[in-house]
């Protein structure tokens, strides 16, 4: 019994990170119906940077998250108004390759920036553990997954409450239209990208110390994928219960099946998902009208 | 500026356009032929550039004629190269059989991830793909009787029909011979209906499917094909780099296939051959500037002294010495292309040629891209 429950906090948290990433997805698929494969490089930038400014320069925690954050959000503005920018309304495919590049083009400035070493981030969560009921509680899941709940609650009430939130809305829904409403939806869409590559950077920062910084750690991204497609790609809600469902569904066939089917779990989920229901759970792509 | 007047059925039907081009393509294939003996220090590469070849053919098809982008071709092309070693060397089947199973078995696979593709479009496909690749790396890791795991499998070198091509030369020759087969064949096939029908499911699916086009049988169709092409290719790789591991066959080098197809050109065989020349020589080129570079800049800032001139070498050569900046450039070179020329050198290279033939009066207008507004792909 314990170690179901074990395996449900545990699941939980990585389900919170995947979820999250998934969240930068669905955001900037929503608005501009540009697919990011660079999220998770994004991701990886963030854990990088809040490293640099806790070790290398001496910020204390919650000012080097906040630094880290705000300058990938605004990294993520400026990527989205010089490059991305230029490829809205190709084809996908022009914009998959793009995202691609991009990403690779991240890795490599990481490891020549940082080096290819594999770092720890020191937090105040850090290798403390509470139990409760026979389940040993880490600090750091407590801390991803408060987190994210936190970042959720704040995006949910800025969407739906914020002037700026409508706003977004309204230009991820129709460009067009909220055009003639007098939404300026090029600054809403670097905005967007600036949200996106900032949640991106959050879940870096809660992911960076229960695994190691490398440059590798963006392909979570791929993970997250399985995670947006099963929670149907444009829906912000389906993203995080994706999320958490590949988590929990990882870590139990990581405990219950034979050896390889922990890393593979994800992309079986996917693979299963998109040929039985492609509109995932929460559908909200249908068959394009001529 | 020449035009070619089509006047009879056989022009319609021949391979080349006209007289002039059969003459290149012969000149270029002679100049082929007598390459070895020029550059024999390039000659593993130039085999390299051969199977990336085919391999970017089999994902133009795919990509750059049916419209339907890949990451899976990496596990296509392990499947096909651990397919063709297990049965050449493990059940001990004639080289060319072992090739022509392999062919048939990555086709097969192509077919079984064909199938679930049909409900899929754009980058859910991609998506799929990319899952599909990222199983059967796993699949190569764990299947030890087969593949030999991560301990790896040795590949001897090819023997066809009782003809040891262990030499560099004859495996040259060997590819050769198997890039212009794949290419022969798929032109052949891009002109056919087949090949008509891929292209209008690429140009818009609904028109194609209300002229006709059965999608499921064209796009599965395609699926085979590619992999099939995929399954040859990746047993000359296997001969190739001579030992196989799973995790040769990892996502980036499905994206170094995409990288191939959109570099060189989509919706062109040529842009797949240009491509393939492009990945496989870019490593060397690099590899050679990592060398050549920090020493010339060094002579250049010696202008400045002694002293800045070897400031800058050292600080030149820390930088391009860096192992993670390959990889980056690749990534760079991909995003420039797609913004600016989104048609890939060949592309270019007609633009280039048609300046040229209608030299004065060239307009930059006739490459012009349309104006698109962003058509939504989500149902309202």
């Amino acid at each position: 019994m314990d170690i179901i429950l074990q395996l449900v906090l545990n699941g939980l948290a990585v389900g919170c990170i995947y979820g999250l990433v998934a969240l930068g997805f669905v955001l900037i698929y929503k608005a501009t119906e540009l697919v990011n494969f660079a999220q998770g490089d994004l991701m990886m930038l963030g854990a990088f940077t809040c490293y640099m400014l806790i070790v290398w320069h001496g910020f204390g925690y919650w000012s080097a998250v906040a630094l880290a954050v705000a300058s990938v959000a605004l990294f993520g503005a400026l990527l989205d108004r010089a490059v991305l920018r230029r490829v809205l309304g190709q084809p996908q495919f022009a914009v998959v390759m793009l995202t691609i590049g991009l990403g690779a083009v991240f890795r490599s400035f990481a490891s020549i920036t940082w080096g290819s070493e594999i770092y720890t981030l020191p937090t105040p969560f850090s290798a403390r553990a509470t139990m409760v009921g026979g389940v040993s509680v880490s600090h750091e899941y407590v801390s991803i997954i408060v987190g994210t709940v936190l970042l959720c609650a704040v995006l949910y009430v800025f969407f739906t409450h914020t002037r700026i939130g409508v706003a977004m809305q309204a230009a991820s829904q129709n460009q067009l239209a909220a055009y003639y409403m007098g939404i300026p939806v090029k600054l809403m869409f670097s905005l967007i990208w600036a949200i996106s590559a900032g949640v991106a950077a959050i879940a870096g920062v809660l992911l960076a110390p229960v695994s190691l910084i490398d440059t590798n750690l963006g392909f979570i991204g791929l993970k997250a994928f399985a995670a947006a497609v099963l929670g149907g790609f444009g829906s912000i809600p389906g993203a995080l219960v994706g999320g958490l469902t590949i988590g929990l569904i990882e870590l139990y066939s990581g405990a219950y099946l034979p050896q390889g089917f922990k890393d593979v779990a994800a992309y079986v989920v996917l693979l299963l998902v998109l040929a039985v229901r492609p509109q995932g759970m929460f559908g909200a792509v249908g068959r394009k009208k001529v | 500026m020449r035009f070619a007047f089509k006047t009879s059925y056989a022009q319609d039907l021949g391979l080349f356009r006209d007289g002039v081009q059969r003459n290149a393509y012969i000149a270029l294939f002679l100049a082929l032929l007598v390459l070895p003996r020029l550059v024999p220090e390039y000659l593993g590469d130039l085999s390299l550039v051969f199977i990336y070849g085919l391999c970017g053919v089999s994902l133009m098809v795919l990509a750059g004629y049916t419209g339907l982008v890949s990451l899976g071709h990496s596990a296509f092309l392990g499947i096909g190269a651990y397919a063709h070693v297990y049965f050449a060397q493990d059940l001990g089947v004639p080289w060319v059989v072992a090739v022509a199973l392999a062919a048939a078995v990555t086709a097969a696979a192509g077919v079984l991830v064909g199938l679930p593709a049909l409900r899929m479009t754009g980058v859910y496909l991609t998506i799929a793909t990319l899952a599909f690749a990222l199983i059967i790396q796993e699949v190569f890791t764990r299947w030890d009787r087969v593949t030999g795991g991560l301990k790896g499998k040795p590949v001897q070198k090819a023997v066809v029909f009782g003809l040891p091509l262990g030499h560099e030369v004859s495996f040259y020759f060997l590819c050769l011979a198997f890039l212009i087969a794949g290419l022969w064949l798929t032109s052949n096939l891009l002109r056919s209906p087949t090949g008509r029908a891929w292209v209008a499911i690429r140009d818009s699916e609904v028109a194609a499917q209300s002229m006709g086009v059965n999608l499921a049988v064209y796009k599965t169709m395609a699926f085979a094909y590619s992999a099939g092409l995929m399954g040859v290719a990746g047993a000359l790789f296997a001969h190739k780099i001579g030992f196989l591991a799973p995790d040769i066959f990892s996502v980036l080098l499905s994206i170094q296939f995409l990288l191939m197809v959109a570099v060189g050109g989509l919706g062109s065989l040529h842009g797949a051959v240009y491509g393939a020349v492009f990945v496989a020589m870019l490593p060397v080129v690099i590899s050679q500037a990592r060398d050549a570079v920090p020493v010339w800049l060094g002579q250049v800032f010696a202008v400045f002294g002694r002293e800045a001139g070897r400031a800058v070498f050292s600080l030149v050569d820390r930088f391009v010495k860096q192992p993670g900046l390959e990889p980056g450039i690749f990534g760079l070179i991909l995003v420039l292309f797609i913004l600016f020329e989104p048609l890939g050198v060949y592309g270019r290279w007609r633009k280039i040629t048609l300046f040229f033939s209608t030299f004065p009066l060239y307009k930059h207008a006739t490459f012009k891209r349309q104006k698109s507004y962003m058509r939504s792909e989500r149902l309202r």
